[in-house]
C-alpha cells in the first residue's frame, strides 16, 4: 500500500467520495481555506491605496505572494503579472503581444492538443491580423514531437502557443527543445502550464519561454487567480491589456502613463482573497517537493492503468501519459450516459470533450470519460474506480448498449 | 442501480436501439435547427415540414447520449400531424418537466412522459431537452 500522509489536509475528502478531478480543478487544502478566510475576516481591504493597517498588511501580503510565485519559477518578481486565471493570462498574451507584432503572412504555430484557451485566442489573432495558424503534426499516440515541430517553423513564424500537458492526453511536451528551436528563429513561444505547474518543477530561466501561464485553482489553490510570467524584455514593450484604477501612473485628459511592473496589466481591483490563497497553495506544494508529488501521482497511476488493462470492454487513449490523467471511454456507451452511473456511485471524474474538441476530432471521438489522479488520491480510490467501471460496463450491456 | 432505473426506461433503450425519422432530407420546404453542446459533444439537427399550420414531417440526425438520441426520436413521433400551436405547447410542458419546473400537467406528454426520471438527474437535463429546443427554433 502507498501512504499518504496529506489526505488529512483536504476537508473535501469524506463520506466515501472519490474526486478524480483534479485536471478540471484540484481540491484546496484547509491552510489555503484558511488564509483566505484571513482574509475576508481580518483585513478585508483593497491594496496600494490605503493608508491603514490592515491595507498595509493586505499590500505586504499581496507583493509577498509575487515573490513566492516568481521564486517557485525561478523568474524576477517583476515578470509575475496576476491574471484571473489561464484563460485570461493566455487572452492578455495574444491581445497585448499577438495583435501588435502579428502582419498578415506571419506564422503562429498551435496543435491539436491544445486547450481552448491556448487556440482560440490564436485563431482569433490570426483572423484579425492576417496571420496563418499552423499546426504541429501529433506523432501516433498523439504527441507533439520536435521532429514534427521542426517540419512547421520558418522564418515566417513569430508565436508559437502551445500546452506544456495536454489536459486530455496527459502528455509532456519536449518543450525546452521545441523552444530553442523556436529561438534559432526568432519566435516567440507561449506556454500553457495550467497542467503542468502541478507536476513539473518549473524554471522559466532553464526553459526560457517567452511566456508561461497557469491557475491557481488547479495546483491547490482558489480560484479566480492565474499568472501570467513574461519576460521583462516583452512586458516592458507592450501595452496594457485593460486599463482602469492601479495600473496608470499619471493620468491627464490627453496623454495617460502606465505603471512600469506588472502592475501595468492589473486594471482594477485584483481577487486579493485568491491571490493571498496562491501563496499558501504554492508553500504547501514546496512543502511536500513537486518531484515527490510526481513520484506518488505516478505510482498511483502506474497502478490504476494495470488495473485497468485487465477490463474487457474499456479502451484508455493515452496508456504513456505521465501525469496522471486517463481519458478512456467505456466501449458503445456515450460518455454522458457513463458518467452518470460514476456520479451515482459518488465518483467524481468528468465527460465529455473537455475543452479541447481538436483532440477529440483526432482521435476520431465525440467525446471521452477522463479521469485524473493528484496526491490525495489512493490506491483505495482506484480500486473503488476500476469496480465502479466494471459494474458500469455490465449495467449498460444488460440495458443492451 | 435503483435510481438509474428511473432513467433508463425501456421505452428510451427501445428509441436509442431503434431511432425514428433519423437522417434529414434535401427538400427546401424543411427547416432545419441544429445544435452542438461543446461541454458534452452532442450534435442534433432537427428538420420540419409545416404546412397550413400542420407540421406534415419531422426528421432527426446526429449523435449524443442515449436520453439525447431517444428523446430526439420520441420528439419526431410525436409530433408529426400535430398543429404548430398545440406543438409548442407540448414542447414547453415537456422542457419544463425535465428541468424539474412547473408545467402544465393536462398537456399529454405522451410517450415523452418517460423522461420524467431526468428531473432526478440534473446533470442530464440538458441532454433531454436539446432536441426539443431544436425542435422549437425550427417553428420560429
Amino acid at each position: 500500500m502507498i501512504k499518504n500522509q496529506w489526505i488529512k489536509d483536504f476537508p473535501q475528502i469524506k463520506n466515501g467520495n472519490v474526486y478524480l478531478d483534479t485536471a478540471a480543478t484540484s481540491l484546496k487544502p484547509l491552510a489555503v481555506i484558511n488564509t483566505v478566510n484571513h482574509y475576508y475576516k481580518n483585513l478585508s481591504s483593497n491594496i496600494h491605496r490605503g493608508m491603514y493597517e490592515a491595507a498595509i498588511e493586505t499590500t505586504e501580503k499581496y507583493e509577498e505572494t509575487r515573490e513566492t510565485v516568481a521564486k517557485f519559477i525561478n523568474s524576477k518578481v517583476d515578470e509575475v503579472i496576476y491574471t484571473r486565471g489561464t484563460t485570461s493570462a493566455l487572452n492578455l498574451v495574444a491581445y497585448a503581444y499577438g495583435f501588435n507584432n502579428l502582419k498578415p503572412g506571419d506564422e503562429i504555430i498551435v496543435s491539436e492538443l491544445e486547450h481552448h484557451s491556448s487556440f482560440l485566442p490564436w485563431q482569433y489573432v490570426a483572423k484579425k491580423t492576417g496571420a496563418i495558424l499552423k499546426f504541429i503534426e501529433l506523432n501516433q499516440e498523439g504527441r507533439i514531437t520536435t521532429e514534427a515541430f521542426k517540419k512547421v517553423i520558418s522564418n515566417k513564424t513569430k508565436v508559437v502557443a502551445l500546452t506544456y500537458v495536454s489536459n486530455v492526453m496527459g502528455y509532456i511536451t519536449p518543450m525546452k527543445e521545441i523552444i530553442d528551436i523556436a529561438h534559432i528563429y526568432d519566435a516567440i513561444v507561449v506556454v500553457d502550464a495550467a497542467q503542468a505547474i502541478q507536476h513539473l518543477a518549473i524554471d522559466v530561466v532553464d526553459l526560457d519561454c517567452d511566456f508561461l501561464a497557469f491557475s491557481g485553482h488547479k495546483m491547490l489553490g482558489p480560484t479566480g487567480i492565474g499568472i501570467l510570467y513574461g519576460k521583462e524584455r516583452l512586458l516592458k514593450q507592450m501595452e496594457p491589456f485593460q486599463y482602469g484604477g492601479d495600473m496608470n501612473e499619471d493620468v491627464e485628459k490627453v496623454e495617460s502613463t502606465w505603471k512600469r511592473g506588472p502592475q501595468k496589466f492589473e486594471a482594477g481591483t485584483m481577487p486579493i482573497a485568491s491571490v493571498l490563497g496562491l501563496k499558501t497553495a504554492i508553500d504547501y506544494i514546496e512543502n511536500i517537493g513537486v518531484e515527490n508529488i510526481h513520484n506518488y501521482i505516478t505510482n498511483i497511476h502506474r497502478y490504476a492503468l494495470e488495473k485497468l488493462s485487465k477490463i474487457d470492454g474499456l479502451t484508455v487513449y493515452n496508456k504513456t501519459s505521465e501525469t496522471g490523467i486517463i481519458s478512456f471511454n467505456l466501449d458503445h456507451i456515450p460518455s454522458h450516459d457513463a458518467i452518470t452511473y460514476f456520479a451515482q456511485n459518488k465518483i467524481a471524474i468528468r465527460a465529455g470533450q473537455h475543452c479541447a474538441k481538436l483532440i477529440c476530432d483526432w482521435l476520431g471521438i465525440y467525446s471521452c470519460l477522463r479521469a485524473s489522479i493528484y496526491i490525495y488520491n489512493t490506491e483505495n480510490d482506484i480500486d473503488k474506480f476500476v469496480e465502479t467501471i466494471k459494474e458500469a460496463i455490465a449495467y449498460f450491456k444488460e440495458l443492451g448498449f | 442501480m435503483a435510481g438509474l432505473d428511473n432513467l433508463y426506461r425501456e421505452v428510451i433503450m427501445e428509441h436509442y436501439k431503434n431511432p425514428r425519422n433519423k437522417g434529414l432530407v434535401d427538400d427546401e420546404n424543411y427547416k432545419l435547427f441544429r445544435i452542438k453542446n461543446p461541454s458534452c459533444g452532442d450534435d442534433i439537427t432537427i428538420q420540419t415540414y409545416v404546412k397550413d399550420g400542420i407540421i406534415k414531417d419531422c426528421r432527426q440526425m446526429g449523435h449524443g447520449c442515449s436520453i439525447s438520441m431517444a428523446s430526439a426520436s420520441i420528439l419526431t413521433e410525436m409530433m408529426i400531424d400535430k398543429p404548430v400551436e398545440e406543438a409548442k405547447k407540448v414542447v414547453e410542458a415537456y422542457l419544463n418537466m425535465v428541468a424539474n419546473k412547473d408545467y402544465n400537467k393536462k398537456i399529454d406528454l405522451e410517450e415523452a412522459q418517460v423522461f420524467s426520471g431526468v428531473r432526478n438527474f440534473p446533470a442530464r437535463i440538458k441532454c433531454a431537452s436539446i432536441a426539443w429546443v431544436a425542435f422549437k427554433d425550427t417553428l420560429e
